[in-house]
């Protein structure tokens, strides 16, 4: 019998350290000799905490939202008693989402521990790199690569096997291959769960990616908000190096490589791989012109290749498989498999990785589950703050590089933020607006004066102050910075802008000139009454109105004073009786 | 400026206090690109980055005060002010925005009498909002000295606060 609890970040962060204890406390109880043992996110986040429970013949049961309380029972009745408890246990539907997708990137998480080595081996781990190292040359790798068709995975989709080979026909001795594990877009986790869930596979693409562009080392450029990944990947290259898979001679071959880890300190500007590399070198993390491009002069100054982290957890599976197994799933132009960090209104949030070329709708409903509360699908928001909003309208596109930046969106490197009627698209873009200009390392003119001015025509919209002539400003804003700016961060600020301002004018216009947010959601542009037929006179909104706006006799209906109203909700909250109307 | 005024307890001595950086300005001074792992070692050993741990490395590892100040002040994850013992990093990433993170910050606001950024006069809370702590399937989230708080309501972030302050008044008393 074999106890698992699902352990990345979500996870703990839904209380699976104290489901955890528990287990451990009740098994000692039941004088049980069971070992409870840990994973990364299998990616249905909505469910956590998951415990599985493997029974002697293999089969598993998995528990769901375990609460500490549940324990007990689930002890004695299945780990003791070896009938499961069924009403804790996950529902058809739910375990239906997983069969729908296609994991590879995602491979282990959830089903190794990601502490154990020996785990990751049995699954045909390091296979890939033995068959690399000692019997294929670089160029044979690049070639399964290009076969493959791997694209870049961080956003912008460019082929891997490209920039291998750049960096691979680059003069000198000493080059090195970088993992960007700096994953900055506010509503994407997908690289931290490959890194909690599976570390031994970003090692492995690294590993095999070193060996083709000729790195003598390989270094991970991890977000300092990830502690439990950063744990986890030196466990993973500690256990690594004692097996002979880095260091000198790797796998006895006379190819020698091994990776370190460098914390990032918040940048989001250091996704940009020039900043990046000079924050690898201590120095602020400005991003500089390009070429020469890192493949040519990278980290101080050595040829340097740099992938994302789901980009390298894909490459031992091409090398296992083959590249035709790969460029089987996906489309003409997009081959294999993408994450996505399913959230925002959605039913069922959480990791999901589908073939390319599904259409988006089937991956918010058929797998998502839908929206939240049964309210209407407004717009899914994707690429985070350089990417841009799809409408309802087009919600059957496609999941590929090139059906998605049509819309004006992008792929981005995952994150998919569904949004309902209740979101205000005007509010979004100020959002996202406000992050851009905050992480502007403000070298460029546009990119930092540029955000800031269109940052503030969106503030002031927001808060009815609106004024005919602001929509044209920010399209023409918008042009400007795309132009003016650097690096990517500047050239894809202003699409959230124009991406709403293209499907959602008429929120805009109702901002600006009718003083109204249809989705009620920005305050200022809200009034407050109270419905003469509901109100019971109970004072208690009266009393809790920390301006004195609302007035009334006890038992006689209230009103509220639109001129003292600060709109901030307090009656709102207060009333019992639901007598408080917005509009 | 005194030590004191920085916040340091170290009663003017900064050298003393500081020698527990050290071995790593000795690991690291001549190791290139070292300097933002010697920050992230100065700020766990002192809570944050003073005028004098600044100076203090700048005389270690030769690199001039300015630069070290420049890049302290890039990144996100360094203070040059301290901090309460419990700092809460609200999430406002693009999930929890969508999920009300607005209306926790208000709330958090609220119940310590503090605005974004700054410290409770008893030293107990500081709030920093963050961009994004990657448990958007939880959203809104907020982690208090590492520890992650999931689907957050006004009423739930208002009871942890008074139960976190309860805790230390009780430890208080003893």
């Amino acid at each position: 019998m074999r106890v698992i609890v699902g352990q990345g970040s979500c996870g703990l962060a839904a209380g699976a350290a104290k489901v955890h204890q528990e287990l451990e406390k009740q098994i000692k109880e039941n004088g049980l000799n069971i070992h409870v043992e840990i994973t990364g996110c299998i990616g249905n986040c909505y469910l956590e905490p998951i415990v599985d429970v493997i029974d002697d013949q293999g089969v598993k049961k998995t528990y769901v939202c375990v609460k500490p309380e549940m324990v007990k029972e689930i002890v004695e009745q299945h780990l003791q008693g070896n009938s499961a408890v069924e009403k804790y246990l996950i529902s058809k539907e739910d375990s239906a989402i997983l069969r729908k997708q296609k994991r590879v990137a995602l491979r282990n998480c959830g089903i190794i521990d990601p502490t154990s080595i020996e785990e990751y081996i049995a699954l045909d781990g390091y296979k890939a790199t033995e068959k690399a190292v000692t019997n294929m040359t670089p160029e044979q790798v690049v070639d399964v690569i290009k076969a493959s068709g791997l694209r870049g995975r961080g956003g912008a989709g460019f082929p891997t096997w490209f920039k291998w080979d750049a960096a691979r026909k680059s003069p000198g001795p000493d080059k090195y291959m970088v993992c960007n594990a700096d994953e900055g877009d506010p509503g994407a986790f997908m690289d931290r769960s490959v890194l909690e869930g599976d570390p031994h596979s970003v090692i492995e693409g690294m590993v095999i990616g070193g060996y083709a562009m000729g790195a003598v080392e390989g270094i991970i450029y991890v977000r300092a908000e990830y502690p439990l990944a950063i744990k986890r990947l030196e466990t993973a290259i500690e256990q690594a190096r004692e097996k002979g898979f880095l260091g000198k001679n790797v796998f006895g071959s006379k190819f020698s490589f091994d990776i370190r880890i460098k914390a990032g300190a918040g940048a989001f500007v250091c996704g940009e791989e020039t900043a990046l590399i000079a924050s690898l070198e201590g120095e602020r993390g400005m991003p500089r012109l390009k070429p020469p491009f890192p493949a040519q002069k990278g980290y101080f100054q050595k040829p340097t290749n740099i992938n994302n982290v789901e980009t390298f957890a894909n490459v031992a599976w091409i090398i296992h498989n083959g590249a035709a197994a790969y460029a089987a799933m996906g489309t003409e132009k997009a081959k294999g498999t993408k994450v996505f960090a399913l959230t925002g209104k959605i039913n069922k949030g959480g990791l999901v990785e589908i073939p390319m070329g599904l259409p988006l709708r089937e991956v918010i409903y058929d797998i998502g589950g839908g929206i939240r509360n049964g309210k209407a699908f407004k717009a899914v928001q994707m690429g985070g703050p350089s990417g841009g909003c799809i409408p309802a309208s087009l919600i059957d596109t496609t999941v590929d590089y090139e059906a998605l930046t049509k819309t004006g969106a992008i792929m981005g490197s995952g994150g998919m933020v569904v949004m309902d009627e209740t979101t205000c698209m005007v509010d979004m873009a100020r959002f996202f607006l406000s992050f851009t200009r905050k992480e502007s390392c403000g070298k460029c003119t546009y990119c930092r004066v540029g955000t800031k001015r269109m940052l503030e025509i969106l503030e002031r919209i927001t808060q009815g102050e609106g004024k005919d002539g602001d929509i044209e400003l920010l399209e023409e804003l918008a042009a400007k910075v795309k132009d003016g700016a650097m690096c990517g961060l500047g050239q894809t600020a202003p699409n959230p802008v124009q991406t709403t301002i293209r499907y959602f004018r008429n929120e805009y216009e109702d901002h600006i000139y009718k003083k109204k947010c249809t989705a009620k959601s920005c305050k200022s542009l809200l009034t407050f009454s109270i419905d003469k037929d509901k109100c019971t006179g109970c004072t208690s909104c009266a009393r809790k109105c920390p301006v004195k706006a609302i007035s009334g006799e006890v038992k006689k209906t209230h009103e509220i004073d639109p001129h003292v109203c600060i709109r901030c909700g307090k009656c709102l909250e207060t009333c019992k009786f639901k007598a408080i109307l917005v509009d | 400026m005194s030590c004191e005024k920085n916040g340091c307890k170290c009663n003017g001595n900064s050298e003393f206090k500081f020698v527990q950086l050290d071995p790593v300005i000795e690991k690291y001074k001549n190791v290139p690109g070292s300097l933002i792992k010697i920050l992230q070692a100065a700020q766990d050993i002192n809570g944050f980055l003073s005028k004098d741990i600044i100076n203090y490395i700048a005389n270690g590892t030769g690199i001039k005060p300015a630069k070290i100040y420049g890049v302290a002040t890039f990144y996100a994850q360094f203070r040059t002010k301290p901090i309460g013992k419990y700092l809460i990093m609200l999430c406002k990433g693009t999930a929890c925005h969508v999920n009300g993170a607005d209306m926790i910050e208000e709330a958090i606001c609220e119940e310590l009498n503090i605005a974004e950024g700054e410290t409770t006069a008893d030293g107990l809370f500081t709030l920093n909002c963050v961009a994004c702590l990657g448990c958007c399937s939880l959203s809104p989230v907020m982690m208090i000295n590492g520890e992650a708080f999931g689907k957050l309501t006004k009423e739930s972030v208002k009871k942890i606060l008074y139960e976190l302050r309860n805790q230390e008044r009780a430890e208080g008393v003893k």
